[in-house]
């Protein structure tokens, strides 16, 4: 037996048990990620979340100012608020990244997502997809004797909830885009 | 001044204006252009190493040594591979570093063609940043932009990655300006925290100083600052690893390193200080031992550039993000202000305790009249080169541990060793970039015979350039640490960890062109040393040391700083709740 205490054939103690004890309460954070749209750039967002274990909830890309060569990144991402914290802290070190903005803790802040969401059916239940189509504010932009493809504009919560009254209804496929997300007012 | 030229001349011409005297690098296709404009000059030095890996070591030693940064020409495919572990060891310990790497030519990127890696992919996250080039009118200012990036902020290693075609054809030369580029690191730090230090500083009762490598990075002035700080406030200060040197091992207020191998009285007074403050350094698991316990009575304060460090794994109370250098002025400026306030009583009582502390001393192993110990053949290095223009170079294990504990360092820059990565095979190359940046100055790379063996290719380079390094190997044919972690956790399974059919090294010395010794007496080790130091030219050392030592002190796995074991843990039993500690 050696001074640690630690029976002969014991493999499980390791030195990197090291996690610290700080809240461990999951919250949702919606993040925002203005870069400079380089070659790689997404890569190395994405590489960051991989790379270290973090969430990745929900994430969008696009140019946003094509003469100044920036894009936004979205990131949804759940963690502990310590690992938020790290998020944005590690965000914010790569070099082609400009602002890290952090929404639900700068908020009020609009959140919406696109989906777009193929419904095949028949009879009734093509009458009832159409009318529950009409609460959701939901558009049709495309249509068979058979089918429909609607397209729906909302926060994550309102797509899902549309997406669960579908799939009775007949939901074979599902489009979305990921949320786009912008501070309220000025 | 804007000049039309191949982009391989431009390579060449950007290190020139970016003040680059010394390229570490290896020739293959894909960078033959490049290695075509090195034959044409004579402005840059191109020392030719035996592997890529070797390069990035050496280079990093360069860049260690002198607070410049260092350069690596390498080519495409195994090229880039194999100077992978030397970026991740670079990016770990925060030294920067320009890796320029020959890629296929554009048209052949994507193709799998010959040598062909997708370097900037696979070097992403060993990187602090890497480019593509594939323009050649963009390589200069990429090129400058690549320095500016690697040195400013926290240091690290970016590469730039050079198509062929790019090398062949011409653009135009932009000279370098003040980087445009957004990112400009903050150096100055938040006033009112500084403010709220200086203050916990004013009223402390008992403080401490954990510094680390961003002392060092931070540059000479840093570490002046650091001293006038610790000698004006009286505090104890410890450093870990990667920052040893920053204080000088002979003042009054140093408690030796910390952590996981540090002294006894650095890890106590960490365990019991109310006020900890952390300049530039990143609370490592090698430091903190385990997290819940780390220093559970201080008040925290966190000095970093890396905004990403503060919270990371410590929970700070005054988190200040700046450059070490900075905030240490401001810090002196305003508590100078406010009049020079210390706790003296506390302080003198505190001082009584480190006092205490100190008389355990937890360095002493069992001397042996027969067998060199590992403790003892350091002892005797210290004290022969103490006086010399020296550097050191380490590879890992507990060699390096020890070289860690027994050996003194006076001034930043003098100590270069794998801290965050734990590379064994980065001290011969690390020496050889040494030795290339200080001609004239003695070079010893203490070792273990089994790290030793995994770039001692180098040692080619070393004669090729007649760069005089001391090679001084601790052979105990063992992978001593991990036959340490196997007797302690493993239930002395020693699997795999001896060095069988280990080379005659005296030989090997001789075959390579330099000089070999060998001493397993004691009463030899004084005129071996001093053999190897009067000897112009390469040495390899094989000191043959006690086989079984255990580095201590030593903070087992999950435990806190006040548990340590204190030596010969097979023997001394228990470690007793409550923070009691053994003797």
């Amino acid at each position: 037996m050696s001074a640690l205490h630690i029976k002969k054939g014991a493999t499980k103690h390791s030195a990197y048990n090291l996690r610290p004890n700080f809240s461990d309460v999951q919250e949702r954070h919606t993040i925002t990620v203005l870069v400079e749209n380089e070659p790689g750039v997404l890569a190395r967002v994405i590489g960051l979340f991989s790379g270290r274990g973090y969430n990745i909830d929900s994430l969008t890309v696009a140019e946003v100012d094509h003469t100044g060569h920036l894009s936004r990144i979205t990131v949804v991402t759940t963690g502990t608020p310590q690992v938020i914290e790290q998020i944005k802290a590690q965000l914010g070190r790569i070099v082609p990244v400009h602002e890290v903005t952090d929404l639900t803790v700068a908020g009020p802040f609009v959140e919406r997502e696109l989906a777009i969401v193929k419904v095949v059916g028949q009879g009734d239940k093509r009458v009832e997809a159409m009318r529950l189509a009409e609460i959701f504010r939901a558009k049709v932009v495309d249509t068979t004797l058979h089918s429909f493809i609607f397209e729906i504009t909302g926060t994550p919560d309102k797509i899902d909830a549309f997406a669960d009254l579908m799939r009775p209804l007949g939901l074979t496929k599902i489009a979305r885009t990921g949320v786009a997300a912008l501070l309220r007012g000025e | 001044m804007t000049r039309e030229m191949t982009g391989a001349k431009m390579v060449i011409q950007a290190l020139k204006d970016q003040g680059v005297d010394t390229v570490f690098g290896y020739p293959g296709g894909a960078v033959l252009p490049i290695y075509d404009e090195i034959f044409l000059q004579n402005d840059i030095r191109h020392i030719l190493v035996r592997h890529e890996q070797g390069a990035v070591h050496a280079a990093e030693g360069y860049a260690r040594s002198t607070g410049k940064p260092g350069v690596v020409l390498v080519t495409s495919g195994p090229g880039a591979t194999n100077a992978v572990t030397g970026l991740t060891d670079a990016l770990l310990d925060s030294i920067p570093i320009i890796v320029l790497t020959g890629q296929v030519p554009t048209f052949m990127i994507g193709s799998d063609a010959f040598q062909e890696a997708d370097t900037v992919g696979i070097t992403r996250p060993c990187t602090k940043h890497n480019w593509l080039v594939k323009d050649t009118e963009k390589l200069s200012a990429t090129i400058h932009e690549a320095f500016h990036v690697a040195t400013s902020g926290r240091p690290g290693p970016v590469l730039v990655d050079i198509p062929k075609d790019v090398q062949f054809a011409t653009g135009t030369y932009q000279p370098p300006k003040p980087s445009a580029s957004h990112y400009q690191p903050r150096l100055k730090g938040d006033m009112e925290e500084i403010t709220e230090l200086v203050a916990a500083i004013e009223t402390a009762k008992r403080p401490v100083f954990y510094t680390g490598g961003g002392v060092i990075n931070s540059g000479p002035a840093a570490s002046q600052l650091l001293r006038e700080l610790v000698e004006a406030t009286g505090f104890p200060i410890t450093s870990t690893l990667m920052g040893l040197g920053a204080y000088p091992a002979s003042g009054p207020q140093w408690l030796g390193m910390l952590g996981m191998h540090g002294l006894y009285e650095a890890n106590m007074a960490m365990h019991d200080c109310d006020l900890l403050i952390n300049v530039g350094a990143r609370f490592d698991d090698r430091i903190t031992g385990r997290i819940d316990a780390f220093s559970p009575k201080s008040l925290k304060a966190h000095i970093d550039i890396d905004p990403s460090s503060i919270n990371k794994v410590i929970r700070v109370d005054i988190p200040i993000v700046g450059d070490v250098g900075h905030v240490l002025e401001d810090i002196l400026k305003v508590w100078k202000s406010r009049g020079r306030k210390t706790d003296r009583e506390a302080l003198a009582k505190w001082q009584g305790k480190i006092t205490e502390w100190r008389s355990v001393k937890c360095l002493t192993y069992t001397p042996s009249e027969t067998v060199i110990k590992p403790q003892y053949a350091l002892e005797r290095l210290e004290a022969l080169t103490k006086g010399h223009n020296r550097y050191i170079t380490t590879e890992v294990g507990q060699h390096q541990m020890w070289a860690a504990q027994f050996l003194g360092f006076e001034d930043p820059n003098r100590w270069m060793t794998s801290g965050g990565l734990g590379t064994m095979g980065y001290g011969v190359p690390a020496s050889i970039g040494v030795q290339v940046a200080h001609p004239e100055a003695l070079v010893i790379n203490v070792a273990g015979e089994a790290s030793w063996l995994m770039n001692m290719q180098e040692m080619g380079t070393a004669t090729q350039y007649r760069l005089p390094v001391k090679q001084f190997i601790l052979n105990n044919e063992r992978l001593g640490m991990v036959r340490q972690w196997q007797e302690l956790l493993h239930g002395e399974r020693y699997s795999q960890s001896w060095s069988e059919a280990l080379p005659d090294f005296v030989k090997l010395a001789e075959a390579f062109g330099g000089k070999g010794i060998r001493c397993s007496d004691p009463k030899d080790l004084d005129d071996a040393i001093m053999e190897m130091l009067d000897y112009d030219g390469p040495v390899i050392f094989d000191c043959l040391v006690e086989k079984h030592e255990n580095c201590f002190p030593m903070i087992p796995s999950g435990k806190a700083h006040n548990e340590m074991l204190l030596g010969n843990a097979e023997t001394q039993g228990v470690i007793q709740s409550g923070g009691a500690v053994l003797v």
